[in-house]
């Protein structure tokens, strides 16, 4: 069925208003989208690492999703998730569940819980390939405990513990890229989205994510007005231009096939996404210019080896 | 009718497992109980259980996986030893915190370093405050017993707790013992049924796992967990009752061995008790008025019971196969000293360290551990906290 904003948008939310994440946050915006994707009449497991958006939308006695939900602890969502859906397997064989119960098992983490502590966790999960997906709401640092560096850190991002310095620009390593690591594991679906203007390349994503039979991951870059120190009514606009200068590009595996999902036709420089971000302030003082043009090469650097990967 | 055999206490636990048939075992291997997911992965590739087996990627996730899986619903177990234990270790808690009545079958050895393989319980009794329920074995016949009676305890009303079902690494998990195995049906019968009244996957509706809570929440969940891990005591006696009646085989919190006119007692938990009971025949030929308790359920402890038992004794042993780093007691010294105390019983006590490794603990040893107590039982002793079959 064609995409279409209106009715997407019109269904109803799985992920309740209420919760206290904050205004202009990403992973919410993350959580509801994927959410959206499900079908009418199938359920849902959602899973979830420690970080922001467990301590916030389930803070006992309250919880905001309208679906059973999980947390275990910060590093195991991945083999946490895991069990659930061995578990339905198993009550599925011994006809303990309904023959039409039709459970999805969809489990988010930040990239704390995702690219660092949960890494093996996840990869364990991928690499067995349960009947499930895995998103990480990338905000590129750890946010919830106050802004720390991550593997998913971007070069030179002010963070609280790579902080810019009289000796220091911020955090001297480049980011892991997890989606070709996961990639690596040769499950059936990965992709890498984010906030576009009507929200298409992730719903489709998220819906391919969860009704591939097997172990699925989507990465999604979702920004943090605490930690990017952006005005909270420009995170669109963030999205935008992390797309149009090729530093988060829109692309899927399937099936081990890369697929590029969107060219800019021009490409931006990455001054445009930096200027926009308190964290990279210090990259625009007078006589730092080299550290835009090191992060525009890496930039330029990868997105042409994931044109390769696409041909 | 019960069918004799001759098994490994792997070999036991795993074969308990097939007759119990869980829904779900997530597990890592780890020496000495990488027999017990082996043997039952033979059973799955056989179609002789319905099991699903998660072949994790460490324990950390044998433990996740295990919690996720219960939490849907599924009777699960797993099965580790020693550092696999410790990688569980903040799962563990999450596990009881959850109150999820899952099964850990745990094959007692040593903590690292040096790196060890072989038995102790400083696996475990490093455990001992995460809010589990700990049954301990003597034999490989203790340990198929505990693991067909497990399910019953964890998952009964008032108590949803998980169980830690422990064995001797190598002295019983790898011994050859004869032993008397239930028939399938009767273990099916006995275990019956997990129907949970929640679970993420209910049809139904729906259920929320793992809250974030505050201050003015905590403390409550706690008292709650605290009062659960209480009600199991009585439960773990009623299981054992009625497994008695069934098989012939009755336990309950612990055993006491020639206890009745003792004056003189050792308290100690797993195999050694098979050891120190014929050191206990050895004296007591001679005529002296020795005893032996062997606790099998450590927690909840109990112990009122075991002060009771000891009320008449002069002296006592107080024997622990793990070494507490606390400099004054270890985990069966501290704990049967204060219940000694409540019950305002001031006998001589003897906290040993012993086997820690796998060493070897022979009835000369416990002869002179009770040589000790007749002499401190008479003379006193300053020297309470002191290590057996060590060189110093």
């Amino acid at each position: 069925m064609a995409y279409n904003f209106k009715e997407t948008m019109n269904r109803p939310e799985r992920l309740a208003p209420g919760h206290r994440m904050c205004a202009g946050c990403g992973g919410t915006i993350a959580v509801r989208n994927v959410l959206r994707a499900l079908h009418e009449g199938d359920r849902a497991v959602i899973g979830n690492a420690t970080g922001c958006l467990e301590v916030s939308t389930f803070t006992y006695p309250y919880v905001a999703y309208e679906d059973s939900y999980i947390h275990n602890a910060f590093e195991n969502a991945g083999a946490t998730m895991a069990g659930v859906e061995g578990a339905y397997n198993a009550l599925k064989r011994a006809g303990k569940l309904p023959a039409d119960q039709n459970t999805k098992f969809i489990t988010f983490g930040g990239d704390g819980g995702t690219y660092d502590i949960g890494f093996q966790s996840l990869s364990g999960a991928m690499e067995r390939n349960h009947d499930m997906v895995y998103v990480c709401y990338d905000n590129g640092a750890y946010m919830n405990t106050g802004i720390q560096r991550s593997s998913a850190t971007p070069m030179f991002a002010d963070t609280t513990t790579t902080p810019a310095g009289t000796q220091s620009n911020g955090k001297p390593q480049n980011r892991k890229d997890l989606a070709t690591i996961i990639a690596a594991h040769d499950v059936p679906y990965v992709a890498q989205t984010t906030f576009q203007p009507n929200f298409k390349d992730l719903h489709t994503k998220a819906e391919k994510a969860i009704y591939t039979p097997g172990a699925a991951f989507l990465n999604i870059m979702a920004p943090c007005p605490r930690g990017w120190r952006y005005e909270t009514q420009d995170i669109m606009e963030i999205c935008r231009l992390g797309v149009e200068t090729c530093y988060w590009p829109l692309f899927e595996v399937v099936e081990g096939k890369w697929i590029l999902n969107y060219q800019p036709k021009n490409k931006l420089p990455i001054e445009d996404w930096l200027v926009k971000q308190g964290r990279f302030k210090h990259l625009f003082k007078k006589g730092n210019e080299y550290l835009i043009e090191a992060f525009q090469k890496e930039v330029d650097r990868r997105w042409e080896d994931l044109l390769k990967r696409c041909n | 009718m019960a069918r004799r055999d001759r098994l490994s206490g792997n070999e036991a636990v795993a074969e308990a497992l097939r007759q119990i048939d869980p829904d779900v075992m997530p597990a890592f291997p780890i020496t000495p109980s990488t027999e017990i997911p082996q043997y039952f992965s033979k059973f799955c590739a056989n179609g002789q259980v319905h099991t699903e087996f998660i072949p994790v990627e460490s324990e950390h996730s044998a433990m996740s996986a295990a919690i996720g899986a219960e939490s849907a619903g599924a009777r699960t177990v797993s099965a580790t030893s020693s550092a696999g234990m410790a990688y569980m270790w903040e799962e563990l808690y999450l596990a009881s915190a959850n109150r999820l009545p899952l099964v850990l079958a745990l094959v007692n050895r040593a903590l690292s370093g040096p790196i060890n393989i072989n038995c102790d319980h400083s696996d475990s009794m490093g455990a001992r405050d995460a809010g589990w329920i700990q049954i301990y074995a003597e034999t490989n016949q203790e340990a198929y017993d505990n693991m067909v009676m497990a399910y019953r305890i964890a998952e009964a009303e008032g108590v949803h707790l998980p169980v830690m079902v422990c064995q001797d690494g190598f002295i019983t998990s790898h011994a050859v013992q004869n032993i008397l195995l239930m028939e399938d049906k009767e273990v099916k019968e006995f275990v019956g049924e997990y129907n949970p009244e929640h679970s993420l996957l209910d049809p139904n509706g729906v259920m929320s796992v793992g809250p974030y809570s505050i201050t003015n929440y905590y403390m409550e969940a706690r008292r709650a967990q605290a009062e659960a891990l209480h009600n199991a005591k009585a439960v773990v006696k009623a299981v054992g009752e009625e497994f008695g009646r069934l098989t012939g085989r009755s336990y309950g919190w612990f055993e006491e061995y020639c206890m009745e006119d003792a004056e003189y007692a050792i308290v100690l938990i797993g195999s050694a008790a098979g050891t120190a009971k014929d050191a206990v025949d050895k004296l007591r030929a001679e005529g002296k008025k020795v005893g032996l308790i062997k606790i099998r359920m450590f927690r909840p402890f109990p112990g009122a019971e075991i002060a009771e038992a000891l009320k008449n004794v002069k002296a006592v042993g107080l024997m622990d196969r793990t070494e507490s780093f606390n400099d004054c007691a270890g985990p069966i010294g501290a704990e049967v000293s204060s219940a000694l105390f409540r019950a305002r019983h001031m006998c001589e006590t003897i906290n040993y360290v012993y086997g820690l490794g796998g060493r070897d603990v022979r009835v000369e040893d416990i002869e002179k551990v009770f040589e000790d107590l007749f002499d401190a039982a008479e003379n006193g002793t300053a020297d309470y906290y002191r290590y057996l079959g060590v060189r110093e």
